[in-house]
């Protein structure tokens, strides 16, 4: 998810083990769910996506563990 | 007509942003208090109303995404849905943001399990509708099995039908959302049973674009971004001081006049000076801080209510990450300019232990106000009234070197911090970003009151004993008590005694055994520092026309002739108040928040041997 460009769309697959994986999955980050990547703030990250119709801000290297389709 | 007397317990829960305080105000209007649950710092408020059937308690539970717990208060927090917990609740009222449903039935749907009776309320319906979000209550009623109300909470639209119901039958939800048969991973189950669940129910018009899409990429701009901050954060401080200015002027001739008024009528013995410079003086330090602690949340309020405080966070994460820091500290750490006990209390809106606690530790290294007079009459000593290049005060630029030094200071502990405390658990950045709406000035307002008053009655405590602790030791001295008092020399004080026996280790500072006193009372706070000092200089002098800064210029060192003030000596002084742990408000503070002694001790310690090894470098170097 973290190689979407802005305003690119994507589907996640899966998300990878680790310990923030419930969490991602708790806030909506769950196979199938459609995101949008929607902002990015200056210096590249962390990265603000649109999952499911709300605005979820992840840093790069926990954005790196969800992987989409 | 039986009417059932007893209180009920309604625990009201939902995700953060889901508008939950709202409604909390909405039906208990002012009829509210915040409780800690016992030795911990987790807040809980309650609140009662009644209606014609019954009475009713209303916890509002802390906004939780999920009742696994990602942290030691929300663990704490999610203790009341165990049965024997004394304040598990009848009926779980259970709110949701319309407009993104799906993620906020999650934590619904793990509570739905608790065999609590429950009802779902389907709040924010305004923005919900300008997404073109329609949802069918009827049918997810039905499908849930328990009752659904629509209401906008900041309008109170639907508040009524809520209390109606809440008086009605209580259901628990008979819709499966996980079944412990499956093989397929909860989360997941949990998720996919509330895509059925929505797709049966709702359904998406039309999908416009909102005010938040609008002001974001501006809000997170590379350039504007900051330029915006900086521009809130410069209007958030002239405020602080302007303002603050007056309401403080006030409380401090209304504690002058009540004093004087207290000094006329009781005779001159010791329970007037324990009334008058103990009691009042210690009351009017802790109610002195009242404004600016007022003013700054208003603002902090306003910024957190209306959303934009996530987008600060945003853009300010990459930069302070590194420092062991998170987005989260800005706040804190810019608010530590005007004062360390505002700023450490909002240190609450960081979630993460670790982040938090060095926020804690690092932010009374930023220059607050109360070092403003002291660093005013030092510079005056230190350096004269000439400008550079015709434009810039040297004075205004020391001044401007003193804030410099107190953020690297901050910025640099907070590195140090990172690398030596270990603490348990992942350091994660996984926030959501509200959509922005005006302000709810009341539950600002409530926010504000509730926060000066915990600052009063639980750090006030704290701060006025050890404020009749210095009362004490500087209007008492050992041995026979009337060879102070006849003299009235506070150097025959506990306190003079005490300046004289510390003066062998401040003396490689620079400083003498008068500065020595100056430097214990200041830990009262550090303002004290320029009243202490006037009445040390105050005693010995016999001038009508008694000016400080003078006296102190002039004053000469009997042993070798030279200047006390010198530059060396003043400037190793500023560094010493820049550095030191010289408020035990903060500390108060620091114990409130972190419920333990141990976190206000460390700050002590250490800040006050970064003061000791900083001010005797300073001196070395510039004598």
């Amino acid at each position: 998810m973290s190689e979407l460009k802005l305003n690119e769309l994507g589907v996640i697959a899966q998300i990878e083990e680790s310990p923030v994986r419930k969490k991602l999955m708790e806030m909506g980050c769950i196979p199938g769910a459609r995101v949008q990547l929607v902002l990015v703030a200056p210096f590249g990250d962390p990265k603000a996506y649109d999952i499911e119709g709300y605005r979820l801000s992840l840093r790069e290297n926990e954005a790196k563990t969800v992987i989409l389709e | 007509m039986s009417s059932n007397r007893s209180i009920r317990r309604i625990a009201l829960c939902g995700n953060p942003n889901s508008g939950k305080s709202s409604l909390f105000n909405a039906l208990t209007g002012l009829e509210q208090k915040i409780s800690n649950i016992p030795g911990t710092t987790i807040e809980l408020k309650r609140g009662r109303y009644k209606s014609k059937k019954h009475s009713y308690e209303i916890i509002d539970t802390p906004g939780t995404y999920s009742i696994d717990p990602k942290s030691e208060d929300e663990k704490i927090a999610l203790k009341i849905f165990e049965p024997d917990h004394p304040d598990y609740p009848e009926l779980i009222v259970y709110v949701a943001d319309a407009s993104n449903i799906k993620r906020h039935l999650f934590f619904f749907s793990q509570l739905a399990q608790r065999g609590i009776p429950m009802m779902l309320v389907l709040n924010l319906l305004d923005i919900s509708e300008a997404k073109g979000v329609q949802i069918d209550t009827e049918r997810l009623q039905n499908e849930l099995g328990i009752p659904v109300v629509a209401t906008n909470a900041r309008k109170k639209e639907g508040i009524a039908e809520l209390q109606s119901i809440i008086d009605g039958k209580a259901f628990t939800s008979h819709y499966t959302f996980y079944d412990n048969t499956s093989e397929v991973e909860e989360v997941v189950q949990r998720y996919s049973n509330i895509d059925k669940l929505v797709d049966k129910t709702v359904s998406i018009q039309s999908k416009r674009e909102l005010l938040t899409q609008k002001l974001d990429p501006i809000l997170t701009h590379p350039i504007l971004g900051y330029a915006i901050f900086l521009g809130i954060l410069f209007i958030i401080f002239q405020s602080v001081f302007r303002l603050s200015e007056y309401p403080m002027g006030l409380i401090e001739s209304g504690f002058d006049v009540l004093g004087n008024s207290v000094r006329s009528v009781l005779p001159d013995n010791w329970i007037e000076g324990l009334l008058v410079d103990g009691l009042i003086a210690g009351l009017s330090g802790v109610i002195i801080f009242i404004p600016q602690i007022a003013i700054l949340f208003f603002f902090i309020g306003i910024l957190e209510d209306t959303g934009y405080m996530a987008r600060v966070s945003f853009i300010m994460d990459r930069m302070l990450r590194g420092l062991g820091l998170s987005g989260k500290s800005v706040v804190p750490l810019v608010s530590g300019v005007a004062c360390a006990i505002p700023a450490i209390m909002a240190t609450r809106t960081i979630g993460n232990w670790k982040d938090r606690i060095i926020t804690i530790l690092v932010t009374p290294l930023m220059s607050c106000s109360a070092r403003l007079p002291v660093y005013t009459l030092l510079i005056a000593i230190a350096v004269p009234e000439t400008s550079v290049w015709g434009v810039f005060s040297v004075q205004g630029l020391l001044l401007l070197a003193m804030y410099v030094l107190g953020t690297l200071a901050s910025l640099v502990a907070a590195l140090v911090f990172k690398w030596i405390l270990n603490f348990d658990g992942n350091r994660f950045y996984i926030m959501e970003m509200p959509i922005f709406h005006p302000p709810r000035w009341k539950s600002i307002g409530l926010t504000v009151l509730n926060k000066s008053k915990s600052f009063v009655f639980e750090a006030g405590k704290v701060i006025l004993l050890i404020s009749l602790v210095l009362w004490f030791m500087a209007s008492y001295g050992p041995g026979e008590e009337s060879t102070f008092e006849q003299t009235g020399q506070i150097e025959q004080s506990y306190a003079g005694k005490f300046g004289k026996s510390i003066e062998p280790a401040i003396k490689p500072l620079g400083y003498n055994w008068k500065i020595g006193i100056a430097l214990i009372t200041s830990f009262a706070a550090r303002e004290v520092f320029v009243g202490t000092m006037a009445t040390i200089y105050s005693i010995d002098s016999d001038e009508p026309d008694f000016d400080l800064r003078n006296t102190m210029l002039a004053e000469v060192d009997p042993l070798s002739g030279n200047k006390v003030y010198s530059l060396a000596t003043v400037l190793s002084l500023m560094v010493f108040y820049a550095f030191a742990m010289q408020c035990m408000s903060t500390l108060a503070v620091v114990y409130k928040e972190t419920r333990t002694w141990k976190w206000p001790a460390i700050q002590f310690v250490y800040m006050t041997a970064l003061a000791y090894v900083a001010s005797w470098i300073t001196y070395v170097l510039a004598s």
